[in-house]
């Protein structure tokens, strides 16, 4: 089971909790699931989405591997200059 | 507003155009001549990147109008290599990186040129002040001052 | 393994060296072809009606007249461009800010275009189009705009991240907070607590090259765009996307690229020029004038800030907090949020909490400007962090590299830290001989650090073996400072080849797969990372052509030093086969030999710099000199250092204009004062010192080189690291950029009382 800390605007889609349970081996697999319990993260997908795997950020490699034990962040998708 | 008949000389060759009374060089340059090495960066004299030499003197061709090139001489960017050898100020400006995304580069080569043909040995501080007509906004200007500081070196050895 | 992203820990042949850029020569002669360099046959001249209001409702547009002009051949409006975003808001916020809809929402926006034969023709036709407003109330402050009673400038926003959810229409988009731990309990903790405010203004990249691009729609739906951009594959998708085109029916080339910074990653008039083209069937070219980039494209948020930070005797920060107020123009974007986000990462923080506010205005809709929205939070935290160093008497240098992030730290914005650079850079700046040189009257000396995430994302690449045994690498990064002869480098270090076998060319979007934008630093780490995949994956062909060369098992073939090499007692004696020798037979041992690689190039590593400042002022006008400056950087791995140093030194230069001189003005009426560079002044070189450079190396353990980005960070610390300097130097701080000669001679006055 994946601890999964989610920041900023994100935390109101899942009824504002700063942390959820979740049972996912990759990235794609953590999305899925996320937008199963909580439909209105499906809008942030959409928008963009970037998440941090013991504190690496992932952008959109969703087929990422994540280690049962892994440090997970969900973050809005950043642009840069 | 009828076009005027423009008989110039633009880097060495004899070149003959037509264009209205208000266009500006830069526009007649680019548009009539096709020499779009001398760029447009603002329009209004405060970029440098349309330099060009008139009668040897440096100036802004978006502030010169096109008419006002009859009868004298104007060099480009394009017209500063020697056949296939590169002017030394254009070697100097790849070889130290003064360039990086090379927009503002044909109006600091002509800026730079001006400034050695009057100071062939400048210090860094006349070279800052001699090129202060020209914006570039990637480098910061530590490569492009060393540039210069490079080819005036190589220039006084011939 | 191709994919294999892991640090190798290789010794480097041609990596780290300095050739000669290959677009070099095109460069210095005029030759190469930027946005506005290129023409077609039959094409017109396309121009852009901006609305001369800040805020107003549209209520006609009488474009009759225009149309009869002789030599007009297409005039639009909002109208030509139907709604086909599918309720996508975003989507919909890009078309709208090409073409106004039935309001204008700064001053600048565009409400018409046309197309005419010639410029002279083009400028009569939009003198001769009418446009009835009805003047609305503005808002260009970001302080104001969030008063009661100001304008609302979206009625469909209403503020995201806030309970309950609002029932009214907000210019305050959203709210994000981060950090963790108890700030309150930390506050109580500390021996001295600094709290300030901080106002920066808002500035635009400064990019030498307008806009501009050549745009050919057909009949038929299929088209072509010739555009000077930071990325040409998602030019292609938006624009196909707001016209209803097929994306693979849209082809657009990448121009060269006369800067950009984060400037050129929005479409700000391409779609216009489409739809002119298509209603016009001829190709138009449309050329931005340098007051449209200013008035209407995006420049970076204007912001509010204010920070406190706690701290024991001892150094060590018990708490700190920031809230930051971004201006977004006048369209909603996360820019606070990364405010909120970059604000403290330099810093291991057992209380931690920033909180982002996005704020609309009526000014243009703001893009990212290289690390974008770091600058101004890093100039507050860390002006705040000299005054809490001064106020417990401690070396600000000591007292950040106490408190300095390191491996294992976990980031006020959420994650853990693996190996990053912030106490490196640090202890460079403490050693650096720079802080031991005296100053003289007038003169101080400060210093700042800065952060930003840096990003990789989908990159595709092509790597064709010529008959001759060159080779073509085939990108889809734009080069916007020397990424070519950087790419050649990678490509040539991984096949053991001279970087001269190679050349680098940017393909358009028809050539190759999809590659995002040259944007996050990200165009020398992801087109790297995918050049050494595909150098890589052409390499397993070749062991295959010489194997089959020699009649011998595959297997038995390995790549040393840019040759095949047989393995084992059986095949140990065969000479080697060079590059050029399996290139030369490759016609009769399969055909073409290349390498293609499709990537997601994330983990690019984040930026840590450390940059040290010395400054004169003159205190009878307020004047500010930058006198020396040193910039000191991780790189991960500097594959071409002159570019990285150029990178450095462009994004301190940056930095030192922003500090110091540039602003947008607005005037009462909510018009840009100065929308030209005679009025917004960027550095000119006599205005600047040579930059020293300090590359460190720390290398990225996600890149098979351990190269990080190094495009953006440059320019976070100046802003804090001249405030510094300034603040020493006359005694007084700083709190409002830029520090141009009226703000510190009004500071002056002020502290000296009369």
């Amino acid at each position: 089971m994946l601890q999964v800390k989610l920041t900023g605007t994100l935390q109101s889609a899942v009824d504002d909790e700063a942390e959820v349970e979740i049972d996912a081996a990759t990235i794609r697999e953590l999305l899925t699931r996320l937008v199963e319990r909580y439909p209105r993260m499906s809008k942030h997908l959409d928008e963009g989405i970037a998440v941090s795997i013991n504190g690496e950020i992932y952008r959109d490699n969703w087929g990422t591997q994540i280690p049962d034990d892994a440090e997970v962040f969900l973050m809005p998708r950043i642009p840069g200059g | 507003m009828p076009s005027v008949l423009v008989s110039t000389t633009i880097n060495g060759d004899a070149v003959e155009y037509a264009c209205p009374q208000d266009e500006t060089l830069l526009d007649s340059l680019r548009d009539r001549v096709g020499l779009t090495g001398v760029k447009e960066g603002c329009g209004t004299g405060d970029c440098g990147a349309c330099s060009i030499t008139l009668d040897g003197r440096l100036v802004c061709s978006c502030l010169v109008l096109g008419v006002e090139a009859n009868g004298r001489e104007i060099t480009t960017v394009e017209g500063l290599s020697d056949g296939d050898k590169l002017h030394p100020l254009q070697e100097k400006f790849i070889e130290h990186a003064a360039l990086q995304c090379g927009i503002c580069t044909p109006g600091f080569l002509i800026a730079a040129k001006a400034l050695l043909d009057r100071n062939p040995n400048p210090t860094v501080e006349e070279i800052r002040y001699g090129l202060a007509g020209n914006l570039c906004r990637c480098t910061g200007y530590d490569k492009i001052v060393r540039a210069v500081q490079a080819a005036a070196k190589q220039m006084r050895k011939k | 393994m191709p994919q294999d992203t892991s640090y190798t820990h290789q010794k480097f042949n041609v990596i780290g060296t300095r050739p000669k850029r290959p677009d070099g020569i095109d460069k210095v002669t005029g030759r190469a072809k930027f946005g506005a360099d290129t023409s077609a046959p039959g094409q017109l001249v396309g121009l852009i009606l901006r609305s001369p209001h800040a805020h107003a409702t549209i209520r006609k547009i009488d474009t009759s007249k225009a149309e009869r002009l002789k030599g007009v051949k297409a005039v639009l409006t909002s109208a030509d461009l139907p709604d086909l975003t599918d309720g996508d808001r975003a989507m919909l916020d890009i078309l709208e800010n090409c073409m106004a809809r039935g309001r204008a929402l700064y001053d600048g926006h565009a409400v018409a275009a046309v197309a005419a034969i010639d410029a002279q023709t083009a400028k009569k036709a939009l003198k001769l189009i009418k446009v009835d407003y009805k003047v609305l109330p503005h808002v260009t402050d970001v302080d104001e705009a969030i008063k009661p009673g100001a304008p609302i400038i979206q009625d469909w926003v209403f503020t995201a991240g806030v309970e309950p959810k609002p029932k009214r229409p907000s210019n305050i988009s959203q709210r994000t907070e981060f950090g963790h731990g108890d700030v309150e309990a930390g506050f109580a903790e500390a021996d001295v607590i600094v709290e300030r405010s901080y106002k920066t203004e808002q500035t635009h990249q400064g990019y030498i090259e307008p806009h501009a691009c050549l745009a050919s729609v057909r009949p038929d739906g299929s088209g072509e765009l010739w555009v000077t951009t930071q990325g040409h594959f998602t030019f292609r998708n938006i624009c196909s996307s707001l016209l209803g085109m097929d994306v693979a029916k849209l082809k657009v080339t990448a121009s060269e690229i006369g800067g950009g910074f984060g400037g050129k990653t929005h479409v700000w008039m391409e779609p216009v020029a489409l739809a002119l083209s298509r209603k016009a069937n001829r190709p138009v070219k449309l050329v931005m004038s340098r007051d449209e980039v200013f008035r209407a494209t995006g420049p970076t948020c204007s912001t509010s800030v204010d920070v406190k930070i706690g701290a024991k005797k001892d150094g060590t920060i018990t708490a700190a907090t920031a809230e930051l107020r971004y201006q977004n123009g006048a369209f909603p974007n996360i820019w606070g949020m990364l405010g909120a986000m970059t604000s403290f990462a330099c810093y291991d923080l057992k209380n931690v909490k920033s909180i982002g506010y996005d704020i609309l205005c009526n000014r243009p809709k703001v893009a990212a400007y290289r690390a974008p929205s770091a600058p101004m939070a890093a100039f507050g935290v860390e002006s705040t962090m000299d005054l809490v160093a001064a106020e417990i008497g401690m070396d600000p240098v000591d007292f950040r590299i106490k408190n300095a992030a390191k491996e294992g730290t976990l980031a006020s914005y959420g994650p853990t830290y693996g190996p990053i650079g912030i106490g490196p850079t640090l202890e460079a700046v403490k050693n650096h001989p720079h802080m031991r040189a005296r100053l003289g009257k007038n003169q101080g000396r400060g210093m700042a650090c800065g952060f930003w995430f840096n990003f990789g994302g989908q990159t595709c690449t092509d790597l064709n073996i010529g008959i001759d045994g060159t080779v073509t690498l085939t990108v889809g990064t734009v080069d916007v400072g020397g990424s070519r002869a950087s790419l050649s480098l990678i490509a040539a270090e991984e096949l053991g080849i001279p970087y001269d076998q190679v050349i680098t060319n940017i393909a358009d979007t028809a050539s190759l797969g999809f590659n995002d934008m040259t944007e996050g630093s990200r165009g020398t780490f992801s087109s790297g990372m995918a050049a050494i995949f595909a150098a890589r994956n052409a390499i397993e062909v070749l062991r295959k052509r010489a194997a089959q060369m020699w009649e011998i098992p595959v297997e038995a073939v390995v790549w040393e030093k840019g040759e095949a090499k047989a393995m084992g007692k059986k095949h140990g004696n065969l000479p080697q086969l060079s590059l050029k020798e399996i290139a030369a037979k490759a016609p009769n041992t399969g055909g073409p030999i290349a390498g293609h690689s499709e990537v997601v190039a994330d983990n690019a590593g984040v930026s840590f710099a450390s940059h040290i400042c010395d400054v004169e002022v003159d205190p009878e006008t307020g004047a500010t000199k930058v006198i020396r400056y040193t910039v000191i950087q991780d790189a991960g791995k500097a594959i071409h250092p002159d570019y990285v140093e150029g990178q450095f030194q462009g994004g301190a230069v940056q930095g030192i204009g922003w500090a110091l001189n540039e602003e947008y003005i607005y005037g009462e009426d909510g018009r840009l004062q100065n929308a030209g560079f005679l009025d917004y002044r960027m550095p000119v070189c006599s205005d600047i010192p040579f930059i020293d450079t300090q590359i460190l190396e720390i290398p990225n353990p996600n890149h098979p080189y351990g190269v990080r980005g190094v495009g953006e960070t440059s320019i976070v610390p100046p802003l804090a690291a001249i405030g510094n300097a300034v603040s020493n130097a006359v005694g007084v701080r700083l709190s409002h950029v830029p520090m141009s000669p009226p703000r510190i001679l009004k500071a002056l006055v002020e502290a000296s009382g009369s």
